[in-house]
């Protein structure tokens, strides 16, 4: 899988939780899910077990409290994916 | 604070039952002694004695509104759906606005459930067994705790005074309609959403399926299973669904220019103890007389002015022992017995959910001014035919209508009951 299919995928899934105000085009690569795209704390777990579903990787608790920007679960997705 | 007594009246009610989706639609099933009871294959397969029930029959499309897509995507508490359709339509038929941006402090919520998110708890079961806890997802917690259908519902309508979920077994609805009236009178809050919301289905019913207490030789032959007050009567139907009630401070409903269904006059709660009879599962007699003639009482009404029973009426061996009691209070205030009905026979018993259907059903009757017909009781149970025979109407009658009494029983040895009264200023 290269990078834009990559982002593409976990576009798929943020947009999902994106509250009604904020729209899929101010999603940036240094975008803050909870700060900057005001997504419900609450609702992280979700996108977690969403992008283990899609991408077919088990994130631990440490992958999940470094998972705070779109870049960084690019980076935890593909190293995952490359441990695999 | 002004010392005078404050009045309570309902200005909205709303209802996601078996067989009816809307108040209006709970008020054509009962007046023309409609059935909403079906045979479930599931339960056959699954070797259950009883295979018949009642569930609402609501369409995916109808959520939409209340649960975005998230939610809906891993929503399996049907107890929050039903209270959510039938909150939401009392919310919108009280004329109040269903999605309001600010918070009002005075609006408040008591509604009760059972058991609440059995098909959520299931799956999370199975994640936790097999170690997948973290799979558990973040919804998890809110659809199955007790008071999750009342937490949801505060959210869309930003209820900004007390939100809470009652539990009582059976009476659980007429208790939230009872908490919620005395929070108002006590000045507390000027409106309150009350109601109560029930599951349905094989690990809700099994449990009742065990006890025996479910009528196991009417399988094939769905429209006369439910039977209260029959001679042949052997056992109740469980159903599920929801029903609300949007009471509010007569002040502020009429200063809104609500239109008013009727008037809360008087409730009572109490419990027989498990002693002189009553146990877990039976009613003490005594108790459920003490309960009717205090809702009586503390009315201001002569028994004589009541002009409809609503009984708790299951098609159980209890129905002769409710008969008595209806009976007796009324003959000690030298009132004659007024017509008696129970809905049972057409909705099934939807649990803690029946007594919030029922009293929507009651301020149908009240609205309409009718009182609807019992369904399978042409061969009434002896006793029951000998104390008031004449009293329990086969098909519904229209008539003046001044006040109702309802009451429900559950499990605990817990009662319920409630008047109200057609609404008139004076």
């Amino acid at each position: 899988m290269d990078k834009n299919e990559m982002q593409e995928s976990l576009l798929k899934i943020v947009k999902l939780y994106l509250p009604e105000d904020v729209s899929i085009e101010d999603v940036q690569l240094k975008s803050n899910f909870i700060q900057d795209l005001n997504i419900n704390s609450a609702h992280l777990v979700d996108i977690v077990l969403d992008v283990e579903d899609e991408f077919g990787v088990v994130l631990e608790n440490e992958d999940m409290d470094g998972m705070q920007t779109v870049e960084d679960a690019l980076s935890i997705i593909t190293k995952k994916l490359e441990d695999a | 604070m002004s010392t005078r007594k404050r009045r309570v009246v309902v200005t909205g009610i709303g209802v996601c039952a078996p067989g009816a989706l809307s108040a209006d639609a709970l008020h054509d099933l009962l007046l023309s002694n409609g059935n909403a009871i079906e045979h479930f294959p599931e339960l056959q397969e699954l070797n259950f004695g009883c295979q018949l029930g009642a569930k609402p029959a609501y369409q995916e499309e109808m959520l939409a509104p209340y649960f975005d897509k998230l939610w809906q995507r891993g929503l399996k508490s049907a107890g929050m759906v039903y209270a959510v359709l039938s909150g939401m339509e009392a919310w919108k038929n009280a004329g109040l606005e269903a999605r309001p941006e600010q918070r009002d402090p005075q609006a408040g919520m008591v509604f009760g459930a059972g058991v609440l998110g059995v098909d959520k708890l299931y799956e999370a079961f199975a994640q936790v067994d097999q170690g997948n806890v973290r799979r558990l997802g973040s919804t998890t917690v809110l659809q199955t705790m007790t008071s999750g259908a009342s937490a949801y519902l505060a959210g869309l309508l930003g209820c900004g005074n007390r939100i809470s979920a009652n539990s009582s077994a059976c009476s659980t609805g007429t208790e939230a309609v009872i908490l919620g009236a005395d929070w108002i009178k006590q000045g507390k809050a000027k409106r309150m959403l009350v109601g109560s919301t029930s599951e349905g289905g094989p690990y809700v019913w099994g449990g009742f399926d065990a006890m025996r207490v479910l009528p196991r030789s009417f399988n094939d032959k769905v429209d006369q299973a439910s039977r209260p007050m029959s001679a042949t009567a052997a056992g109740f139907v469980p159903s599920c669904g929801a029903g609300a009630l949007v009471l509010e401070d007569l002040d502020t409903a009429t200063e809104r220019g609500a239109t008013i269904y009727a008037e809360y006059l008087s409730g009572s709660l109490n419990a027989g103890g498990q002693r002189e009879g009553g146990s877990l599962t039976a009613p003490n007699p005594k108790a459920v007389r003490d309960c009717i003639r205090e809702t009586i009482n503390k009315s201001g009404l002569n028994a004589s002015e009541i002009n409809a029973i609503n009984g708790h009426l299951t098609a159980t061996k209890g129905d002769v022992a409710e008969i008595a009691a209806w009976t007796e209070v009324f003959a000690e205030q030298q009132a004659n017995l007024p017509p008696i009905n129970s809905f049972k026979g057409h909705l099934g018993h939807a649990l803690a959910a029946s007594g919030s259907i029922e009293l929507v059903a009651c301020v149908n009757q009240l609205k309409h001014q009718v009182i609807y017909g019992n369904r399978n009781c042409v061969d009434l149970h002896p006793e029951i035919a000998e104390m008031a025979g004449d009293r329990v109407l086969q098909t519904s009658r229209y008539q003046s209508l001044e006040a109702i009494i309802k009451a429900s029983f559950g499990f605990g040895d817990v009662n319920a009951s409630v008047i109200f009264k057609k609404w008139s200023m004076d």
